[in-house]
């Protein structure tokens, strides 16, 4: 397959940046997985679409809206009733996918080219996200593994909890760059490194 | 305003998309009965009180909900899929006030 270019690139600075004298409070990268699908399920379809995810991936999804996990390799989380995204370091989940998604079980969408995955870590990172988006990072409100839809400013995003101070964000690739760079801005005056 | 998303939990009215009235009774696509229609098109309560509306979570989970909102006071006292139950274990109860 053609090497994804991406869309970060022209604003990716590796370093430290802004007020870091202190120390970097905030880690972005950004994870490049080489699959991003979404799965949706017909009603009534949604326990064999989870049994599905689970013969794919590996990965079973524990119970209740906006429930996930992630092994560090792969990643699923559901974003809205009976519609889950999954993404995964390697390519080919979509093809995965069609074999076990029937068409009387729900449908699979193939979005790697059309998300990009940033990645905000480190003891800021809740602060940081908290300027962005109207929703509760707080532990206990949005545990490690559990996923959320929401919009910043109009742009869609969905964000996955990764670990205790890790969130994974998945925003449209055509407005990451610009999201990236007011990531970046927010990060600046807790000092953060691009890696 | 906060609406209590039932597969979201509590959100700004920001990311939602009002959908209409939600007492409307769409007629039959064949039917001739002009009154029907009419009242469709253009009958409402205009109600000081409880309403019930239609509105999309258009920027979150993008499901339609059915949402009584007072329309004196903001207050949401009832929110739920349009399309009736679902597997989904409502994250929280409904707790968001105006």
């Amino acid at each position: 397959m053609v090497e994804r270019q991406s869309p970060l690139e022209p604003e990716f600075h590796v370093g430290s940046h802004g007020n870091f004298e202190h120390g970097v409070e905030i880690i972005l990268t950004e994870t490049r997985p080489g699959s991003i699908v979404q799965l949706a399920a017909w009603p009534g379809e949604e326990k064999k679409l989870i049994s599905g995810i689970r013969t794919v991936t590996g990965l079973a999804l524990p119970d209740g809206a906006g429930g996930g996990l992630s092994d560090g390799v792969k990643s699923v989380f559901g974003f809205a009733p009976g519609k889950f995204t999954v993404a995964d370091e390697a390519e080919g989940l979509a093809a995965a996918f069609a074999r076990v998604v029937t068409p009387a079980i729900g449908t699979v969408t193939d979005l790697s080219h059309g998300r990009t995955a940033i990645r905000i870590a480190g003891p800021k990172a809740e602060w940081v996200l908290a300027k962005f988006f109207a929703i509760d990072f707080a532990l206990p409100a949005f545990p490690v593994g559990a996923g959320r839809s929401t919009t910043h400013h109009d742009v869609f995003a969905q964000i996955q909890r990764t670990s205790a101070d890790q969130f994974d964000i998945y925003v449209f690739r055509s407005f990451a760059r610009s999201f990236w760079k007011a990531l970046c801005h927010a990060s600046e005056e807790v000092g953060y490194e691009v890696q | 305003m906060l609406i209590t998303c039932p597969y979201c939990g509590p959100r700004d009215v920001i990311e939602f998309t009002y959908q209409g009235d939600g007492n409307r009774e769409r007629p039959d696509p064949a039917s001739q009965n002009f009154e029907a229609w009419n009242a469709y098109v253009y009958d409402r309560l205009n109600p000081a009180g409880d309403h019930n509306e239609i509105w999309q979570h258009s920027g979150g989970c993008r499901a339609h909900l059915r949402v009584v909102r007072n329309t004196l006071t903001h207050e949401i006292s009832s929110v739920a899929f349009v399309r009736g139950e679902h597997t989904s274990t409502p994250r929280r109860k409904a707790e968001g006030k105006s």
